[in-house]
């Protein structure tokens, strides 16, 4: 059963065409260049191109693993049944002078809240998933929307992509060319010669094809499942337009190309690291850290990921520890 | 010289022709952690091409671990033994010397690895059951190694280089110490 929640949104749009909404004691307000954030200690403002690629993840994620930093500021924590909105949370300077605030809401709300905010204030001219070279502004006064994009489903197999009845690669006729920065990527497939009966067992797909067609950036998804353990590819151009906070263990695994990652405290924001990752590199980031990511071209990363709901309470509890290996 | 461009969406220029930058056992270049306030282990960081370049063929050696989970990277030279799991593993061709890494898969009549076993086991001898099929596999190219087969691997020519995600297992190497930065 699908129930309808209320969204509290004004009735009337303001001079530049957009509605203002209210969750909980946080209101949001956008005009042709700004988003402005309110709640009962304080105020923020952030870039509408920047909040609304933020935005954009934090819902196709449906609040993802741990922490999403819109930036030093704003965003949400996830305990996968609510989530924490919150304003200064992680950010010593808020939390001294006492100016940090959160809210606990059931998901639903939120989710609720923050698709109707996505919808309303993406213009037609701009994708958020896409990169800067692949989109128009977002900023301006109200111009259309840009529901198609804005609502593009996460992919996830439940096996692996390319057997029978589950996600199949990607091709032109799907509606996924391959990006005009991996045009020199390999098209070929595996050669798969299977016995009579085996058609269910007996698959391959080529991942590197499969990637160059993505027609998002910094979208991890689901391409093989080994019950827990998920391998989330996704490509990457610009910016990770969140700063991640980890609450548990994931790894990096660069395919190709590089990307640079910014490391730090999860719950400080002091800089812990910096990480250059070149294709073959490997390297974990640990449960207590943020990190953002900058590709310079577009590249491949597997982000691995173990999905089991019992890690977060065993790191925040102390029984597990927060980096992957003891050496 | 000249450079192609072509206008970007934005209004931007770029470039017309990007090069996507793979690595291989031939050819890779390993990045790093610079510390700044923090130890390096934290990062289990190392390089799949690094750490194939110096083992033994087959070997399975975890590059990242995440409880009982793993990635084994594996040097492929030559024919490889037979394995076979109670659950669903996958290779990752990274690197097939521009041959192929052939694939071999047969449906085992008795499993080997009973459930409550995690990881790759080795089949002593040939696998007895029916054939299920064949995959030849070349860079970026990814493989279901389906529970209750016996698979083994084949790299004829040059090394290549396989990335599996399965559980850790009696097969299992950890070397940390060996192939992550420490400092």
């Amino acid at each position: 059963m699908t129930i309808q929640l209320d969204v509290d949104r004004s009735a009337d749009v303001n001079v530049d065409g957009y509605h203002t909404f209210k969750l909980g004691e946080f209101t949001f307000r956008r005009d042709e260049f700004f988003v402005y954030i309110d709640w009962p200690t304080g105020s923020h403002i952030m870039s509408a191109d920047a909040f609304l690629r933020a935005l954009q993840r934090d819902v196709a994620w449906d609040f993802f693993y741990g922490i999403v930093n819109f930036d030093g500021i704003f965003g949400t924590v996830n305990h996968y049944g609510t989530v924490d909105i919150f304003a200064g949370r992680y950010n010593e300077s808020y939390r001294k002078a006492e100016l940090d605030y959160s809210e606990t809401v059931e998901t639903p709300v939120i989710r609720e809240t923050f698709e109707a905010v996505l919808s309303d204030w993406t213009n037609q001219s701009f994708d958020p998933f896409a990169s800067p070279h692949e989109t128009g502004s977002a900023f301006g006064v109200k111009n259309g929307d840009n529901d198609a994009a804005v609502t593009r489903q996460r992919v996830a197999a439940e096996r692996m992509v390319g057997l029978p009845g589950d996600q199949q690669p990607r091709s032109d006729e799907m509606g996924y060319p391959v990006n005009r920065m991996f045009a020199d990527v390999d098209q070929s497939e595996p050669v798969v010669e299977v016995e009579p009966g085996f058609e269910d067992e007996v698959a391959a797909f080529s991942l590197f094809a499969y990637l160059s067609r993505s027609d998002v950036t910094w979208n991890p998804s689901v391409v093989s499942v080994c019950k827990d353990s998920l391998a989330c590819p996704t490509t990457e151009e610009y910016i990770l337009p969140i700063i991640h906070g980890n609450d548990r263990v994931e790894w990096f695994i660069q395919l190709s190309d590089q990307i640079t990652w910014e490391v730090e405290d999860r719950d400080t924001g002091a800089v812990r690291s910096r990480v250059v990752m070149k294709a073959g590199d490997v390297c974990a980031m640990p449960a207590d850290i943020r990190h953002q990511g900058y590709s310079p071209k577009r590249s491949m990363l597997l982000v691995w990921e173990n999905n089991s709901g019992a890690i977060p309470e065993a790191i925040a509890s102390g029984k597990a520890p927060t980096y992957p290996i003891e050496f | 010289m000249t450079t192609i461009t072509s206008p970007a969406q934005g209004g931007a220029i770029q470039h017309a022709n990007y090069t996507t930058t793979f690595a291989a056992l031939a050819s890779y270049e390993k990045g790093g952690v610079e510390l700044i306030a923090d130890d390096a282990r934290h990062y289990a960081f190392s390089n799949i091409f690094d750490v194939a370049s110096t083992m033994p063929a087959w070997d399975r050696v975890a590059v990242a671990k995440n409880w009982e989970y793993v990635l084994e990277t594996v040097r492929a030279e030559g024919t490889s033994p037979w394995f076979t799991a109670s659950h669903d593993e996958f290779a990752i061709c990274m690197d097939a010397a521009d041959g192929e890494v052939l694939v071999e898969l047969v449906k085992l009549d008795m499993p080997i690895a009973t459930d409550d076993v995690e990881g790759a086991v080795l089949v002593d001898g040939d696998p007895v059951g029916p054939r299920m099929g064949r995959i030849r596999l070349k860079r970026g190219h990814q493989a279901l190694l389906p529970k209750g087969s016996a698979y083994r691997f084949v790299k004829d020519g040059a090394p290549g280089v396989l990335l599996i995600q399965t559980i850790g297992g009696e097969l299992t190497q950890y070397r940390w110490a060996e192939i992550c930065q420490t400092v």
